[in-house]
């Protein structure tokens, strides 16, 4: 029956092509605008507008919002006072929850002390597991707590699509899709979700580029890092100065997926740029209540899971590797000694870049395993939210000048496990997933490369 | 025992293809599946909430449903799975989503297909519909943002419109929750075809229409066989504008012999009518 069933329908869908093509004129177009006639017709009989379309509030708004003039200048601001926001309203809460979790912490050294734990069990569980997870916690919750819904709001509102059409022109100009800028958007929240979402670009070349640059916008994952570093380095008790610095990040990071966009499609991706038609929504009252509670449990808190399941392993295995001791020194100590000179001529130091490297599988943890590193091992460091981490740092020799170069080297560098292999899937080759990892590498290093020595030069270091 | 079991069937699959998902995993009396189709920004994906509580995040985005979500409502004793598509202007499966839309309402087997129209601009949003209607009768129209339409000062009569298309049309303010009642009772009176639509055919020219009045007759044996939910004469146009996924997808079809017990069972049942064929 089957066989007999294929065979009718091959013979028919033969005749039928064959016939349609004897048919003048190009038989979708004619039978698309029938569609449209039809549907004209329709809301002529049902549709009555009271007066011309008014030019009402949105129209004008999107005047301003997208205007040349006005255009950049408003979308800065907003970022900006998006960060400064989080900034201010993070820091309080922040030193809060780090004296509460390394209260637990002394109180679990309590316990375990009184129940005759082994010193090994302890180092792993608490000074290991726990610490990681209570930086993890502390420093990157409530950042993530108000960035998150305020950035939420601000996509519900429809502004994100004028922020895409804004910089369309930039896009076009570098030789990608304009919608690479949704894309980058997208690459906020979540790298790997920002590689997804270029399945919206049809062109596979400009979809490549868009996949291969989206790293270079930081995502949640990296966002507290920076706006810890910005906090502890540049805010000096001003936080429009952190913001800013902030700001400045992130403007790095769009012009770097500028700038490598350019390169590659003039270099290893060359084509020209397909024509694309935006529309953009109207504006929508947005729920605030209910953006505002699913961005927290959605984002935050997802994001804050993560990386509390990727950090206490991880936090357990730094711990051991920086307790384990092969030839008078700890395995942890044998890595970063390796990396030091490079990290040294960028900027960064060795335990920087082995931090980097564990924290491969989530951007989340780096922080974490380098206050490990840095304290872990040694002398108990009395680590309560932000400021005594800066001091921790500044004891490890830290300079403004370190922190940019973190802050650029997080920026820019390869994208966590997740993403990698979210680019694999995507693109289904070990090559563009291998030139996913290093070419941003390179960038990084490159980057911090100047900057270390450009703040030398000035004697900034 | 038995709603225990009905129960865990109907997790929400998450990020899985629509037709992956098999539906007739329950009986096929207590299940009904609901596609959700419309233009980007039409507020398609908080209908979608605002019907299956599933509360994800809807965002002011185009192209932002790359990936298709799924919920389930119960309205009346009835258990409905939706399936959010993504917003497209068309079903000319020109993009991905295009065809990933067209393909859901093609082949998976929905008992009725929401379209979800911004009332405000509807002349493009019917484009549409009338392209939805083409292929399944069993359509409602959504007739959303009516807040909107009052704010600009348009009128729109939804009665007109309804007799104008043949299919029944709702009036909501998805945001609100309003008119979404109605909507679930309209659903489940054309997804149970206690409510028979009788779907606006859009005319051809007289060429055209001529092929579709040779070539649909002879599709519909086959198409009762492989596909019985969509309208032969969509296929017969679509065999004329030489559209290859389609052709492609459909010998697929018919070149799978399909186990019985794996068929949907509202597809096998409509086949038995058909041909009469045990089921």
């Amino acid at each position: 029956m089957n066989r007999m069933a294929a065979r009718q329908f091959l013979d028919l869908v033969e005749a039928a092509r064959e016939a349609g093509s004897k048919i003048p004129g190009d038989i979708r177009d004619l039978m698309v605008t029938r569609i449209y006639e039809v549907a004209g017709a329709i809301c002529q009989k049902t549709v009555r507008r009271a007066t011309e379309p008014t030019r009402d509030w949105d129209t004008r708004l999107d005047d301003i919002l997208t205007s040349r003039l006005l255009g950049y200048p408003i979308m800065l601001a907003l970022l900006g006072v998006v960060f400064w926001i989080t900034l201010v309203g993070a820091n309080v809460p922040s030193r809060f929850l780090g004296a509460a979790l390394f209260w637990g912490q002394d109180r679990l050294l309590d316990l375990f002390s009184w129940a005759g734990a082994p010193s090994w069990l302890t180092g792993v569980v608490v000074m290991g597991a726990y610490r990681a997870l209570a930086w993890v916690v502390s420093v990157m919750l409530p950042p993530m707590a108000i960035f998150f819904p305020c950035f939420a709001l601000l996509e519900d509102l429809g502004y994100l699509p004028r922020v895409a059409f804004n910089l369309d022109a930039f896009f076009k100009r570098a030789g990608t899709h304009g919608k690479q800028a949704l894309t980058m958007c997208m690459g906020f929240g979540c790298n790997a979700a920002g590689v997804v979402s270029c399945r919206v670009i049809d062109s596979p070349r400009e979809r490549l580029i868009a996949i291969l640059t989206n790293n270079f916008v930081p995502c949640n994952g990296r966002f507290p890092m920076l706006i810890a570093m910005a906090a502890m380095f540049f805010g000096a008790g001003l936080q429009s100065a952190a913001a800013l610095s902030l700001l400045g990040a992130v403007l790095l990071g769009v012009a770097v997926t500028l700038g490598v966009s350019w390169v590659l499609s003039r270099s290893l991706l060359r084509g020209i740029a397909s024509f694309f038609v935006l529309e953009l929504p109207p504006y929508r009252k947005p729920q605030v209540i209910r953006v505002i509670v699913r961005s927290f449990l959605d984002r935050a808190l997802f994001v804050l899971v993560r990386a509390a399941t990727v950090a206490v392993p991880a936090g357990a295995l730094t711990w051991i590797l920086g307790n384990s001791m092969v030839r008078g020194a700890s395995l942890l100590a044998h890595v970063a000694g390796f990396l030091e000179p490079f990290g040294r001529l960028i900027g960064l130091d060795g335990h920087v870049l082995t931090a980097f490297l564990l924290g491969l599988p989530a951007n989340e943890i780096v922080i974490p395993i380098l206050v490990m590193e840095y304290s872990g091992a040694g002398a108990m460091v009395d680590l309560g939210g932000l400021d005594a981490l800066r001091g921790l740092l500044v004891s490890k020799g830290w300079t403004p000048l370190t922190a940019v170069c973190l802050i650029l080297f997080s920026l820019l560098h390869y994208p966590c496990a997740t993403t990698l292999w979210t680019i694999w899937r995507e693109t289904r080759s070990a090559k563009w997933t291998a030139v996913a990892a290093l070419l941003p590498l390179a960038v990084a290093c490159v980057a911090c490369f100047l900057a270390a020595s450009a703040g030398r030069f000035l004697g900034a270091g | 025992m038995g709603s225990m079991r009905h129960l865990s069937l109907h997790v929400p699959r998450g990020l899985r293809m629509p037709w992956h998902v098999r539906p007739g995993h329950a009986p096929a009396s207590t299940c009904c599946t609901v596609a959700l189709a419309g233009n980007p920004n039409t507020g398609k994906s908080t209908v979608f909430n605002a019907l299956t509580g599933l509360g994800q995040h809807t965002g002011n985005w185009p192209g932002k449903t790359v990936v298709v979500a799924e919920g389930i409502y119960t309205h009346c004793g009835m258990t409905y799975r939706v399936v959010d598509l993504p917003g497209t202007y068309s079903l000319l499966a020109t993009s991905p989503e295009e065809e990933l839309a067209r393909d859901f309402i093609c082949f998976g087997a929905a008992d009725a297909t929401v379209v979800v129209t911004d009332a405000t601009c509807l002349e493009r949003n019917l484009n549409l519909v009338l392209q939805v209607m083409e292929i399944t009768p069993r359509v409602v129209v959504c007739l959303n943002l009516m807040d909107e339409v009052s704010r600009k000062r348009i009128s729109v009569d939804v009665d007109g419109l309804s007799s104008e298309l043949g299919v029944p049309v709702v009036p909501t303010v998805a945001r609100t929750g309003h008119g979404l009642r109605a909507l679930m009772d309209t659903i489940a009176n054309v997804a149970s075809g206690r409510l028979a639509t009788r779907p606006l055919r859009v005319t051809y020219s007289p060429e055209v229409e001529a092929l579709v009045a040779d070539i649909e007759p002879r599709l519909s044996a086959v198409m009762a066989e492989v596909a019985p939910t969509i309208s032969p004469r969509w296929v017969a146009l679509r065999l004329i504008d030489g559209d290859p996924g389609l052709v492609e997808a459909i010998s697929e079809r018919v070149n799978r012999q399909w186990p019985q017990d794996t068929r949907p069972r509202s597809a096998a049942r409509s086949v038995a009518a058909r041909s009469g064929i045990p089921a």
